[in-house]
Parts: C-alpha cells; sequence; structure tokens
C-alpha cells in the first residue's frame, strides 16, 4: 500500500501523514458502533431491547445522535481543576492508543509501519496511556478522579507483567517481534496458529494473554478504576462533551487494540482458518476485523455474566495466579523450542 | 532540509524544551509531567540514530516503569501544590568544577568523533535486536549477570524494608 501511494502521490511525507491516519478509518466507526453493540447485547443478556427508536432499524443510529450530542455540549472545566492538564490529558490519552496501531497488521497488504519491533512496540507504548490517565485524575481535583486513576494505574503496572510473558513465550516460538513476520508463520489451516502450537503451553499463554489484557483496559470484572458503585466513573468523572467523547473512543481503541494483538499472535491475524479459502489482502482484512470483533464479544459477553473483583482480589490474580503460570508457559515453551532444536 | 533533518529538529526541540520545563517549573507535578516528553524525545531520538531496541525499551522502562512511580509518588504526598520549590544557586564552586569537567568530557568526546557526525546511520543494521542478544549471551554475558544479581538485590531489599514496616 505504501509503495502504492508513493507512485501516486510522488510525496514521501504525504505518504506517511496519509498511511497514520488509515486506523483511523477503522478506530471511530468501531467505537461508536461498539458502544450500541455493547448497549444490545447487554440488554438482550438481561432480557431487554435495549435502543430500540433511532434510525429505525433496532437503533442503530442511537450512538450517531449521542456523538452529535456530545459535539455541541458545552466545554466545561471545572474551576478547582488544574485547566492545562485538564485540557491535555484526553489528547495524551488517545495518543497513547492510537499510537500502537501504527504497528498493528490490518491485512497483508496494509500495516501503518513495518517495524522489527512491532510487538515490542506495542505493549510499550501503552505506557503513554498510563501517564494520560494519571493526568487526568489528579487534573480533575476531585478524589473520584484521583483514586480511579491510581487504581487504573496500578492495575496496568501489574498486569504488564503476565502480558508481557504471555507475548514473550509467542515471541520465543516465533523468534520474531515483527507482527507480519509473525502472521505469516501461521499461515494455512487454522492448526498452525500459535493457539494450537506447542499444546497447551502457548493454549494457556494466550488465556493468560486475554485476562490480563482485560485488566489493561480496565474491563470488567477488573473495571475496578471506574467502578460506578464506589468511584461515579473513576478519572473520567470530571470530563464531559467531546473530552469525554474521546476518552470514551481510546477505551474502545484500546479493546480493539488489545484484541488485534490476541488475534495476531493466537489466531493467526489476517490468515483465513482454512488454508486458501478467501486469502487474499482483502479477506485478510476481512478476517483479521472478524477475529478481533470475536474478542471484543468475548469481552461484551463477559461484562455482563461477572462481577467486579475487589482490589486485593485483583492483586491476587494478578500476583499469585496469573505469573506463576506465565513463568511455567515461557519455561515449557523455551524447553521446547530447545529440544526441538 | 530533507525530512529527516526536520522530524530530528522537532523532536530535538520536544526534548529540550519539555526538559526545560522540568528543571525550571516550579509546580513539582507539571515537571514530573513534563518528564514524559523528555523521555519520549530521546526515545524518538534513539529511533533516528536506528537504535530501535533501545529507543522501545527506553519508553517502557523510563515512561511505563519510573514515570509512573514518580507520579505516584508525587500524587500520594499530601499538598504537595502548596509546596514551594525553590531553585536557587548554592555551592557555586564544587557545581562550577562539576560543570567544567562535564563539559570538558562533552567537548573532548564530541571533538574526537566529529567525522562521523552528519552523515545519517543509513548503513546501519536494520535490526539491534537479534544483535543485542546475542551479545548479551557472550560477550558481555558476565556484566549482564551481575547486572541481574544486583536487581535481585535490591528486590529483596525493597520487600524486605516494605515487610518490616507491616510488622512495627
Amino acid at each position: 500500500m505504501k509503495e502504492f501511494l508513493i507512485d501516486l502521490l510522488h510525496n514521501e511525507a504525504l505518504v506517511y501523514t496519509l498511511m497514520a491516519f488509515v486506523p483511523l478509518v477503522w478506530v471511530v466507526p468501531f467505537a461508536l458502533f461498539a458502544v450500541w453493540w455493547e448497549r444490545k447485547i447487554s440488554a438482550h443478556m438481561q432480557d431487554r431491547l435495549g435502543p430500540m427508536r433511532t434510525g429505525g432499524y433496532h437503533g442503530w443510529a442511537q450512538t450517531v445522535a449521542d456523538i452529535l450530542k456530545l459535539i455541541q455540549k458545552e466545554d466545561i472545566i471545572p474551576s478547582a481543576a488544574d485547566r492545562k492538564l485538564f485540557i491535555l490529558a484526553p489528547y495524551l490519552v488517545f495518543a497513547g492508543s492510537y499510537a500502537a496501531y501504527a504497528a498493528i497488521p490490518f491485512s497483508a497488504a496494509y500495516v501503518g509501519s513495518g517495524i522489527n519491533i512491532g510487538l515490542f512496540y506495542v505493549i510499550s507504548i501503552s505506557s503513554i496511556v498510563v501517564v494520560g490517565l494519571l493526568m487526568a485524575g489528579w487534573a480533575s481535583n476531585n478524589k473520584w478522579s484521583m483514586f480511579g486513576a491510581l487504581r487504573s494505574a496500578a492495575q496496568i503496572v501489574s498486569y504488564e507483567i503476565p502480558v508481557a510473558l504471555a507475548i514473550l513465550a509467542v515471541v520465543m516460538v516465533a523468534g520474531t517481534f515483527d507482527l507480519q513476520e509473525i502472521n505469516r508463520l501461521q499461515t494455512g489451516w487454522f492448526w498452525n496458529w500459535f493457539l494450537f502450537q506447542k499444546f497447551p503451553f502457548l493454549f494457556v499463554g494466550s488465556i493468560i494473554y486475554f485476562v490480563a489484557s482485560l485488566a489493561e483496559v480496565n474491563r470488567t470484572p477488573f473495571d475496578i478504576p471506574e467502578a460506578e458503585s464506589e468511584l461515579v466513573a473513576g478519572y473520567h468523572t470530571e470530563y464531559g462533551g467531546m473530552r469525554f467523547a474521546l476518552l470514551f473512543l481510546s477505551e474502545y481503541a484500546n479493546m480493539f487494540a488489545v484484541s488485534a494483538i490476541a488475534t495476531t499472535l493466537f489466531l493467526g491475524g489476517w490468515n483465513s482458518p482454512f488454508g486458501e479459502f478467501l486469502s487474499g489482502p482483502f479477506w485478510g482484512l476481512f478476517w483479521f476485523l472478524g477475529k478481533g470483533m470475536m474478542f471484543i464479544f468475548v469481552q461484551m459477553w463477559l461484562r455482563w455474566t461477572l462481577p467486579r473483583l475487589r482490589v486485593d482480589q485483583l492483586m491476587y490474580v494478578g500476583w499469585k495466579v496469573l505469573i506463576p503460570f506465565a513463568f511455567a508457559v515461557v519455561i515449557g515453551v523455551g524447553f521446547w523450542v530447545m529440544a526441538v532444536r | 532540509m530533507q525530512l529527516f533533518d526536520i522530524v530530528f529538529y522537532v523532536f530535538a526541540l520536544i526534548t529540550l524544551v519539555s526538559g526545560g520545563i522540568v528543571v525550571f517549573s516550579r509546580n513539582i507535578v507539571y515537571a514530573a509531567f513534563a518528564l514524559l516528553f523528555t523521555f519520549f524525545g530521546v526515545a524518538a531520538l534513539y529511533v533516528l540514530l536506528h537504535a530501535d531496541f533501545l529507543a522501545v525499551t527506553q519508553v517502557l522502562i523510563y515512561v511505563g516503569g519510573i514515570l509512573v512511580l514518580l507520579l505516584f509518588g508525587v500524587m500520594l504526598t499530601n499538598n504537595v501544590i502548596s509546596v514551594e520549590i525553590r531553585t536557587g544557586t548554592v555551592q557555586t564552586i564544587p557545581a562550577l568544577i562539576i560543570v567544567a569537567i562535564v563539559a570538558g568530557t562533552l567537548a573532548g568526546l564530541s571533538y574526537a568523533t566529529w567525522k562521523g557526525v552528519g552523515a545519517p546511520a543509513a548503513a546501519g543494521p536494520q535490526t539491534t535486536t537479534g544483535t543485542l542478544g546475542q551479545m548479551l549471551m557472550t560477550s558481555y554475558v558476565i556484566p549482564f549477570e551481575i547486572a541481574s544479581v544486583v536487581l535481585l538485590v535490591a528486590l529483596i531489599g525493597a520487600a524486605m524494608t516494605a515487610r518490616r514496616h507491616r510488622n512495627s
């Protein structure tokens, strides 16, 4: 895609700028309709109908109407808030979550930046989100926001360890950090996916990754940073209008980013599950988004099924369950890879 | 001016300006948040030097680890905003001596390696990760192991300190 654009425009700077905007074409509509989707799923799980009126067919335009309303809202900054940081924080949070999309391979023909270090980059760049959340919480000058931000940061910092270890196990099998290369190694039928390689080590690793990634994006059962019953809404309590929309957008962008990484690492990324059946750059995009949306559905399903963990239970799950199992996976995969070679 | 130069100057400016805020800001929270941009700018400069692994590690360790810890410390401290940080000159003569030594070393280094600067490092290796790993496990295995033992000692020390506090 990059070569095609360079041929078309003859200007490198313009092409790179355009390439940087491509994932936005997916992220914004995804966030918009994922909110509607989540409301519908929750409604059906609770034997309700959910939004039904706006737009005609099952209320599909509900979130479009919501975003139009949010854009028109008055821009309120609390008088006791720290003005500069309060304004900067939502942009920083979104920049952090969008930066991860630079290395995510949407299809064989499109990856924002085909860097060798892609996977490691995605893990590390998400730490900007943590700083952004802390900034939002602190600048709001509100105890609920502050506690939400501190909880969120503590949670993300502890769950980064099992995530990194699960990813390390995959890297040991693949021998590369390059996400496109990891995809290419899984080409073929679905038993070539890393999910079923080195069984059962990477299978356990994928479960560890999924559970820990739920905590990284503050989803139920790990949503204590925005526990409504104790903290109102966590770090975005004081935000309204467009700034709130931006924080919400980055939350959904993060959800899809971790799903995309799980897809790439364990479910073969843009590869078709059935060998050559429906493969190719365009169908690759279809399979990639489809697998990613499956993870999104599981995240929503869990949200409306499981209760919220307490803080001490959260730390128990992270440090005493996920990390020992993740170490076992890494050691097991290490011995296997060494023995085979 | 090429694209490379523009990108370099933009990131150099970000690094210097945010570094200036870290040093001169009277609000300690602003200083801590400005550090984010400094670390980020330095990481970008590493990328421009083809040190991709170092750049990503810089972001992971300094932004994800050290800066978050620092912010935690700042935010958990009571009345952090009301504390006025004073930046004044104390101990002028020792400071001058140290500055002179550092400046001299840096000037000497840049003079000695001046010829290498200027040409972009386009001929460098495509990726540094594999080579770095190989080197750490072969030529530099003893420094690597010593560093890990030092970190382990620090970890045990931190756990011990925290534990004794709780018992008393």
